[in-house]
Order: C-alpha cells, then sequence, then structure tokens
C-alpha cells in the first residue's frame, strides 16, 4: 500500500499573535510557525495503517519556515519518503496547492492520501476535496479511524456524528481521507533519531506548478471586539449566594 | 524442566532413614529441596538492562534490602530498587512496566547499596530504550516536546523567557540585549523563568543581587532549559542538543562563573557539561551567597521570627554533597529558629520531582499511595515548623500544591531561601 500524507505549516500560537500594519495579515516577522495539528493526526493514521499492513508512507507539504525539520521528525517517526513542493510562494490559497498537487501526485503512485481535517490558520479545510474532485477519486473528510483491505482494495472508514453516533463508510481505493484524529495519539520522535535522519535522510523537491486563479482577497484581519461580559458576583458570601440564586430565577434555570 | 509461576518448591526430598558417612541423620534435618523453579525462568531481560551502558549494575544486586526502608517511593507504594532487580528476574518486562517510571533517582538506594547498583544510570538507560521505542507516558511525551520546540518544559514562548524581569523592581542585565564581561552569568532556569512561583524566586534573587552589588548578567530568550532530568527521564538526545545549544551560547560571553538557581542545572553543568566541552565553575546560589553572609548579615532590616525547616534538595545534598550551605544561610536570618525533619541531610525525603518525577505525577498517583511532596510537607508539619525553606525550583510548587492537598493551609508556608533573604533584607529595589 502507498500512503500520501499531506502536510502544512500554520503559525504558533504560543507566540502572541500580532496583526500587520495594513490590518490584511499577521505580521509574519516574528511568526514561529509549527505542524498543523490535524495534520499531525493524519500522519500518525498513515504510520499505523503501514504498521498493519506494510507498504510506504510519503509525506509531501510546500515550502515554509521549518518545514524541514517538520519532514525530518517525519522521517523519525517511520516516514519513508519527504517530499518538500517549492516555488509556491508565502501566500498560498489551498485551491493552488490542491492544483499543484494534482499535478504531481499521481506520478508518485498512492493508495490512500490522508490529510488533516483542516488547518488552523484558514479553516477552509478544502484542500483535500479540491484534489479528490481534480483526480476524480472518492473523498470522506473529518474521519477518526481508517482500516483497510488491502486484496479488496477498500477502506473502512469512521466518522463522529453530533449526538454521540458513528458512521462507517465503505470506499474504493484510491480515496482521499481529510482527517480529524488518528487513533492514538500522535507519537513521540525521539531526537536522537531526528538528529539521524537530518544526517542520513534525504529531502526531496519538487517544484509546484498551479495557475494563480481566483484569489481571495482578506480585507481585514482583526481581534473580536468584546460584545459580554462575565459578571463578578462581590461581597460576603450569603449576598453572592442569594444573587446566584435570584440570577438563576431571573433566567428560568431554576425548578 | 518445571514450569515458571510463582510455587517456589516442587520437591521435599525427605529419607526415613539417612546414614551419611557413618553417621545416622535421620529425621527432618536430612531434608534435601529440589532445584527450584526461580533457576529457570527466562533472565532476557535481565540480560538486556545489564548489557546497556549504564545498566551493568542491576546484576550485581545480592537482594540484602539495604534499599528498601531508605527509598522514598518504597514508602509509599509497591514500587523498590531491590523489588527491580527481582521482578526482572521474574520475567518482568521493565521496558513496558509501570515500574520504569517511578525512580525519582533521588540516589538514597544507591547511597547504602553494598554493590553499588546503580538506580541512578540503570533508570535512564532503560528508559532510553523505552523513549527510543516511542513508549513514554504522554505527560512526559509532552514535556520533551515542548523542550524540543521552545527550550523549556511548559512549552511556553522562548522570547518570554525573560518577561520576569519587568517587576523585579531592579535593573537586571540581559547579555543578548546588552553584551558585556561580567563576573557572574546567572543561569536563570526554566521554573524560576516561567512558574509564577517561580518567577517571585528570580525577582528575589535578583533584588538581593543588585543589594550586594553582583556584578551579574543573565541570558534572557538564549537560555534553554539545562536538560538534566530530561536525560534522567531518558530522552538523552534532547539532552545532549539542548548542553550543545547552552555550551554554545556560554561560550559567547565573557564571565567567570556560572551561578544557577536550581540543583539539576548544578548536577548537569558541573557534572555532565564538561562532557561535551563546556567546563565551567558552577555554583549553587546557596554556595554563592554563604560566603557573603557578613556583607549580607549587615543589610538585614527585618526579623522573620519562624521556625523553619530546610528539605535537603536530592541534587544539591546527596548528589553533589552540598548541606551547609543553605543552613549557614537560613541561620544567618534574624528571627529564624531552624529545625531539622528526622529525614534530613544525607538520608532526606524527596519530593518527588527528579529524574522526571516532576512530569509524571498524572502517571504515578495509580501506583503509589501518597505523593512523597505530601509525605513529606506531614513531616515538616510534624516538627512544628511554620516556613518549610528550600533552594530548587521545582519544589515550591510542589510542596504548596501539597500543603493545600493535606489540609495544611494557613499552618504551613512554602519559601524559597532567597525569598526569606530578599524579605528580611526588606526587598531591596532601585531608589
Amino acid at each position: 500500500m502507498e500512503y500520501i500524507v499531506l502536510c502544512k505549516l500554520v503559525p504558533d500560537l504560543v507566540e502572541d499573535l500580532e496583526v500587520n500594519s495594513e490590518g490584511t495579515d499577521l505580521d509574519r516577522q516574528f511568526l514561529k510557525l509549527v505542524l498543523n495539528e490535524f495534520d499531525e493526526h493524519a500522519l500518525e493514521e498513515a504510520l499505523l495503517l503501514k504498521e498493519a499492513h506494510g507498504g510506504r508512507v510519503t509525506v509531501v507539504a510546500p515550502e515554509a519556515d521549518g518545514v524541514d525539520e517538520v519532514l525530518y521528525t517525519a522521517l523519525a517517526k517511520g516516514a519513508d519518503r519527504v517530499i518538500k513542493v517549492t516555488g509556491l510562494g508565502e501566500k498560498l490559497s489551498n485551491k493552488r496547492l490542491a492544483g499543484a498537487l494534482r499535478n504531481f501526485l499521481p506520478s508518485l503512485g498512492f493508495d490512500l492520501v490522508l490529510t488533516g481535517v483542516q488547518a488552523v490558520d484558514d479553516l477552509d479545510g478544502q484542500v483535500g476535496m479540491l484534489l479528490a474532485g481534480y483526480l476524480d477519486i472518492p473523498h470522506v473528510g473529518v474521519v477518526t479511524g481508517v482500516e483497510v483491505e488491502p486484496e479488496r482494495k477498500v477502506a473502512r472508514v469512521r466518522k463522529e456524528y453530533a449526538g454521540g453516533l458513528l458512521g462507517e463508510f465503505e470506499v474504493q481505493l484510491p480515496v482521499v481521507l481529510g482527517i480529524q484524529a488518528a487513533r492514538q495519539p500522535p507519537r513521540y520522535a525521539p531526537i536522537t533519531k531526528v538528529r539521524q535522519a537530518m544526517k542520513e535522510g534525504k529531502i526531496e523537491a519538487v517544484e509546484g506548478r498551479a495557475p494563480l486563479g481566483l484569489q481571495i482577497q482578506v480585507r481585514r484581519l482583526f481581534k473580536p471586539e468584546a460584545t459580554g461580559h462575565a459578571e463578578i458576583l462581590e461581597g460576603p458570601p450569603e449576598e453572592v449566594a442569594r444573587r446566584i440564586v435570584a440570577v438563576l430565577e431571573e433566567r428560568g434555570l431554576l425548578r | 524442566m518445571p514450569k515458571p509461576g510463582l510455587d517456589k518448591v516442587d520437591k521435599i526430598l525427605e529419607k526415613d532413614v539417612a546414614i551419611l558417612e557413618g553417621m545416622d541423620i535421620s529425621g527432618h534435618w536430612n531434608r534435601m529441596f529440589e532445584q527450584r523453579v526461580v533457576w529457570d525462568y527466562s533472565t532476557e531481560i535481565l540480560e538486556r538492562i545489564t548489557s546497556l551502558s549504564g545498566g551493568e549494575s542491576l546484576g550485581w544486586c545480592y537482594q540484602c534490602g539495604k534499599c528498601v526502608p531508605v527509598c522514598p517511593v518504597d514508602m509509599v507504594g509497591d514500587y523498590g530498587p531491590r523489588k527491580i532487580y527481582r521482578k526482572v528476574q521474574l520475567g518482568i518486562d521493565l521496558f513496558h512496566d509501570p515500574d520504569l517510571w517511578l525512580c525519582t533517582t533521588c540516589m538514597n538506594c544507591l547511597r547504602v547499596c553494598p554493590k553499588e547498583v546503580n538506580m541512578i544510570e540503570i533508570m535512564p538507560a532503560a528508559r532510553e530504550v523505552a523513549v527510543q521505542d516511542g513508549n513514554v507516558p504522554p505527560e512526559l511525551q509532552k514535556v520533551f516536546e515542548n523542550t524540543a520546540k521552545y527550550g523549556n518544559p511548559m512549552g511556553e514562548s522562548p522570547r518570554k523567557r525573560a518577561e520576569w524581569v519587568k517587576e523585579a523592581g531592579v535593573p537586571v542585565t540581559i547579555l543578548p540585549m546588552t553584551p558585556r564581561p561580567v563576573d557572574v552569568l546567572w543561569y536563570v532556569g526554566s521554573y524560576p523563568s516561567y512558574h509564577p512561583r517561580g518567577k517571585d524566586a528570580a525577582r528575589a534573587m535578583a533584588r538581593v543581587f543588585y543589594a550586594l552589588g553582583v556584578d551579574y548578567a543573565i541570558l534572557g530568550h538564549e537560555e534553554k532549559e539545562d536538560g538534566d532530568s530530561i536525560r534522567l527521564a531518558g530522552e538523552k538526545g534532547l539532552f545532549e542538543m539542548l548542553a550543545e545549544s547552552n555550551i554554545r551560547t556560554f561560550q559567547k560571553y565573557s564571565f567567570n562563573r556560572i551561578v544557577v538557581t536550581g540543583p539539576h542545572e548544578y548536577n548537569a553543568f558541573k557534572n555532565l557539561y564538561p562532557q561535551y566541552g563546556g567546563a565551567f565553575e558552577i555554583l549553587h546560589y546557596t554556595q554563592f551567597l554563604a560566603p557573603m553572609l557578613p556583607q549580607l548579615q549587615k543589610m538585614f532590616v527585618k526579623e522573620l521570627p519562624y521556625t523553619v525547616t530546610f528539605h535537603d534538595p536530592c541534587y544539591l545534598g546527596r548528589h553533589n554533597g552540598e548541606y551547609d550551605a543553605p543552613r549557614k544561610l537560613l541561620q544567618a536570618i534574624p528571627g529564624i529558629r531552624l529545625v531539622e525533619m528526622p529525614r534530613c541531610r544525607e538520608n532526606g525525603y524527596c519530593c518527588g520531582g527528579g529524574g522526571g518525577g516532576m512530569w509524571l505525577d498524572g502517571f504515578s498517583r495509580d501506583f503509589i499511595r501518597e505523593r512523597l511532596s505530601d509525605r513529606r510537607v506531614k513531616e515538616a508539619v510534624e516538627v512544628g515548623a511554620e516556613i518549610l525553606a528550600v533552594c530548587c525550583p521545582y519544589e515550591v510548587s510542589r510542596f504548596e500544591d501539597s500543603v493545600k492537598a493535606t489540609g495544611n493551609e494557613g499552618k504551613l508556608l512554602v519559601r524559597d531561601i532567597i525569598e526569606l533573604i530578599d524579605e528580611a533584607m526588606g526587598s531591596p529595589k532601585t531608589r
């Protein structure tokens, strides 16, 4: 089985985010980038499948600050091949990324493409769908567990629905999956293995080609203005207790 | 072949009449035991551990049990250093057993061990195998990932490492911003840089240094976690990465000596970093301040009329032999009456934070009856202390939690020694 994992780097929320002076984007001067958490789960799910059924895991990520480290870490975790897509620029739309992937993923050959269900930087979640559409193969999103039957060339995937329901689907391979969570938390990559990968591993580079196409312009990026506030009740405990009861009664929360 | 199991004796031979070399030895003293099944257990795991660099001494254990009454974890659970050898002998896979993560590397077992079975080396070596296999308790994994990414175990922004300086009330030189040769490079440490109570100690230290006119500076955002506890928790590769990075940083600047806030970095810098090319003069802050007592004493303006007991940090005391400097400082503070807990100095109890224990409370709670820090707090209360004095940045948060958990809030305060010195000096600020 051939697994391709699509990864992308997003701003690290450990650093305070600042809006640039034009108010249209983040101030990227001190921005630190980390692997999108959902993509980390996609990689974990692919590694679990590889452990169960054999095969190869190839990780593909567009070029960004820190992408090498992310790809070496993927090698340390057990990926077989890592590829960075160059030349697509910093402000990369998902449509353009999917367009670039469409052009070269088929040459790699694959049974499953796994990608994070969405990325925290744009909450767009369309790379997987667009790619599946371009390649005319099935797509299932918001997946929380994958099993494959290599002989029958099918995958069984699960989705969690609201109200505590689980749905199970059978889908023909090849398929593109948007992973919400792997079956287990992403594994640890010991630093010695990461360093070994840095010494011995190889990052392949592929030049991304895709038309710019229609771009969505960000009109304004800003911090939300607070509308409602929490009310702090102060005073002696008895009085606070009386007021809590009054508030609950007033809102119809007492029977 | 007898089957391995817990029944120890397969067959007893007892002859009704036995005559040996002409002597009648009939009776139950001629009782013979056949080979015990214990000899048939697989030695595979034991051999795997003893073949590790650092794991050799596990094979030397002869089960005397001297470690049993001194092991702080044995006292609150089923774990015990002697039992490790026995369990491994019985075929337990230590690499996948909870026992692997319970040792705090406090070193009290090694102190009393006649065979020098060295858990301080055995545990990290075995843990390293587990870490390489990806078998790490989740809370510890998070700490490894945070430290690799941000240089501190709590995953805070490296850019904010020196933010505490703003409320110190005195000027603090940050070398990357204003490089200059200094006498003392103060390595602040991760907890004093980020933990709210740790920051209190850092600010107190800055004020005391300022008042004493110490020519010092800190490394700000260039400082990274020392990595000693990371190493003991089994992530040697990460430790080496941190050591190389810190040594490179140290070498960029000109200073005479390094003063550290915590015993763990003291241990790392003094005993491990030289192997990675970074040999410097290292002083724990209590060792740096103790010789300055004549000067300090003239600056004390406030009496602290409290009964105080002192908790020896394992990595300052047992690991590095320093018991007196902290006590000298405490005794010099006007008003303080120092009382000792029964387990003190060489036999000091462990707070549970060493060897990765700082980041395994959620894991170990299923295997111990009581947190080690809870037990220690009770001991402090028993000797009538009003203040539990510490000088390791792990301890303030651990013991303060335990004061609450054991219902001793209001009875016992936890203070770093530097906080007490600062208070006795009236918290000197820039005029």
